[in-house]
């Protein structure tokens, strides 16, 4: 390619990594603004919407809210990701293509619709605004994820070893507690982080589902946005931000030194 | 359940001679067990939903299939209706001219910069949606940072927030990773010496990249421009935050049914008419999005 070319497609690329990258930024200043206002360019410089952020009940407790859900949903769509993984990594291709293409649905059915439908049924079964009806419709929304990253661990795993282990001798459950599990632990960790993540951060089920007793914090985050200009939605992003990074570069660091060894 | 009659009964003596032969039979029936508690949860949260939702269209406040006369009947539903389309196929083209580049890039750099590439379409998969969203309010609204960068340059103002193309631009951020990834994933399997095959034997730079790269590239193509629309579709937090009355989209009308009006019926009939319309798109698409594995299986 000529040089001139090279330049243009350079400056193209540049210019979308900014425009993918840039808005996330855009939130921290305002998260220090001194007026109550998400005005740009913000004025003055005060910790006041951080400090609200702690202090606020509505903010903590939607918090708090959300980090139980998201935590329990993780920790129950890993399990049964996984399992679902198992099973369709040992059937016929044809049945195990299927049941894949029908437990990943949930991430392209229309989100609204999803939530309506939700909404009435748990109407119907005093599900709505419970902890339980948060967790049963976030595991379902997130298995998919789990699925796919532990299927994709399951595709480079040696089958091979496991049955080197029970011809050693090893049961069945010694087998895979010591010889599988350990070579698929990248996967389960990556599906359970990413269920954290896609419990946490849901907002239109959970808009529908919601109720003044429980409360996530996306719901509390989209009732601010839209009620009034309160910078302390950009101090929860700020921190929001922050903590995601750290979850994931420490992820990076562990997932490059296991690749090394 | 015979496996666990066998293990009660069998004890310990038995169990070890069963190992051997024990995988082939696991094979064959084992497996499904495993996925069914996924299966069922499927079920309860996402069959049974659905299921309310069409049958609602038709039940109430009465059978009958007056809540799908009155949708196709309605010009505001059907200019909403129109609009989704509109709106989504916009994201997907927006997508697709700042994708395609992207992605190629990404196939013709160094490991050091493609890592910095790849970064930056994940970085936003990890910041919350609503707060992205939020990050979009303040960068378009009149007193946001494009309208003050205009202003300081001296170029007067646009409108941005509460219009169509401002809604555009917050979806098309959110959705270009996935434009990026299919495209990407196709664009690395492309041999590259076809390209210079071609060219050494006269074709111009042009012509090479529409008659050689182009088609080989379009799996990806098809593939993230159909996950793009699909997913624009059913939009609902971007259009309600940025957009304002003349950019309603449908999943918005469906919410308003439901939650304000309370009218089951009406709002479960545009819910039905959203998930065939989604649905019907990925029926035709899947074929075009499988042509990659079917070009790696004739290798």
């Amino acid at each position: 390619m000529k040089l001139p070319s090279r330049i243009l497609l350079g400056l193209f690329c540049l210019l979308v990594a900014v425009w993918l990258v840039a808005p996330t930024f855009v939130v921290v200043p305002m998260s220090f603004n001194e007026k109550k206002s998400l005005a740009f360019p913000p004025d003055g410089f005060s910790w006041q919407w951080y400090h609200n952020f702690f202090t606020n009940t509505d903010w903590s407790s939607s918090f708090f809210s959300s980090l139980k859900v998201a935590t329990v949903t993780a920790l129950v769509a890993t399990v049964l990701g996984t399992l679902a993984a198992f099973g369709l990594d040992r059937m016929k291709s044809r049945a195990s293509g299927v049941l894949r293409a029908l437990l990943i649905t949930p991430m392209v059915v229309p989100g609204v619709v999803l939530a309506v439908g939700i909404y009435a049924v748990y109407l119907d079964t005093h599900l709505v605004g419970t902890m339980t009806g948060f967790v049963l419709a976030h595991t379902m929304l997130a298995i998919p994820f789990v699925i796919i990253a532990v299927s994709a661990s399951l595709e480079v795993f040696d089958r091979r070893l496991e049955v080197a282990a029970t011809s050693l001798g090893a049961s069945r459950l010694t087998a895979f507690r010591t010889v599988t599990l350990p070579l698929i632990a990248p996967g389960m960790l990556s599906g359970l982080l990413f269920a954290f993540v896609t419990s946490f951060d849901e907002i239109i089920v959970a808009l529908f589902i919601t109720s003044p007793y429980l409360k996530t914090l996306p719901v509390q985050i989209y009732s601010s946005i839209t009620r009034d200009a309160d910078p302390t939605v950009a101090a929860v992003g700020t921190i929001l931000f922050l903590v995601t990074s750290l979850v994931i570069g420490a992820g990076l660091i562990i997932g490059s030194r296991q690749g090394r060894r | 359940m015979a496996g666990s009659d066998i293990a009660a009964t069998g004890g310990r003596t038995a169990s070890a001679p069963a190992a051997a032969g024990e995988p082939r039979r696991r094979l064959s029936g084992g497996p499904f067990w495993l996925v069914v508690p996924a299966l069922l949860l499927l079920v309860a949260v996402l069959g049974l939903p659905l299921a309310m939702i069409v049958m609602r269209s038709f039940a109430e406040p009465r059978w009958g299939l007056q809540n799908y006369f009155w949708f196709f009947g309605t010009p505001v539903n059907l200019i909403v209706l129109q609009r989704t389309f509109v709106i989504s196929a916009w994201v997907a083209v927006v997508c697709l001219v700042c994708g395609y580049p992207y992605a190629y890039v990404m196939t013709a750099v160094g490991p050091k910069l493609r890592l910095a590439l790849i970064l930056c379409v994940l970085v936003p998969f990890w910041v919350s949606g609503v707060v992205r969203t939020l990050a979009w309010v303040i960068l378009l609204q009149d007193s946001g940072v494009i309208n003050s960068v205009l202003r300081g340059l001296g170029l007067g103002s646009v409108r941005l927030i509460r219009t169509q193309t401002g809604v555009v631009i917050g979806m098309a951020q959110v959705l270009l990773p996935f434009m990026i990834l299919p495209l990407y994933s196709v664009m690395k399997t492309i041999d590259l010496r076809l390209v210079q095959a071609a060219r050494s034997l006269g074709a111009s730079p042009a012509r090479a990249f529409l008659q050689v790269y182009l088609p080989l590239s379009l799996p990806g193509v098809y593939a993230g421009a159909i996950i793009v629309f699909i997913l624009a579709l059913g939009f609902y937090i971007t259009p309600a935050l940025l957009g304002g009355p003349r950019s309603t989209m449908l999943s918005t009308l469906i919410q308003n049914q439901v939650l304000s009006l309370l009218n089951w019926g009406r709002g479960g009939a545009m819910g039905v008419v959203l998930l065939i319309a989604t649905f019907v798109l990925l029926a035709i698409a899947a074929p075009l999005m499988r042509q990659p594995h079917r070009q790696g299986e004739r290798r």
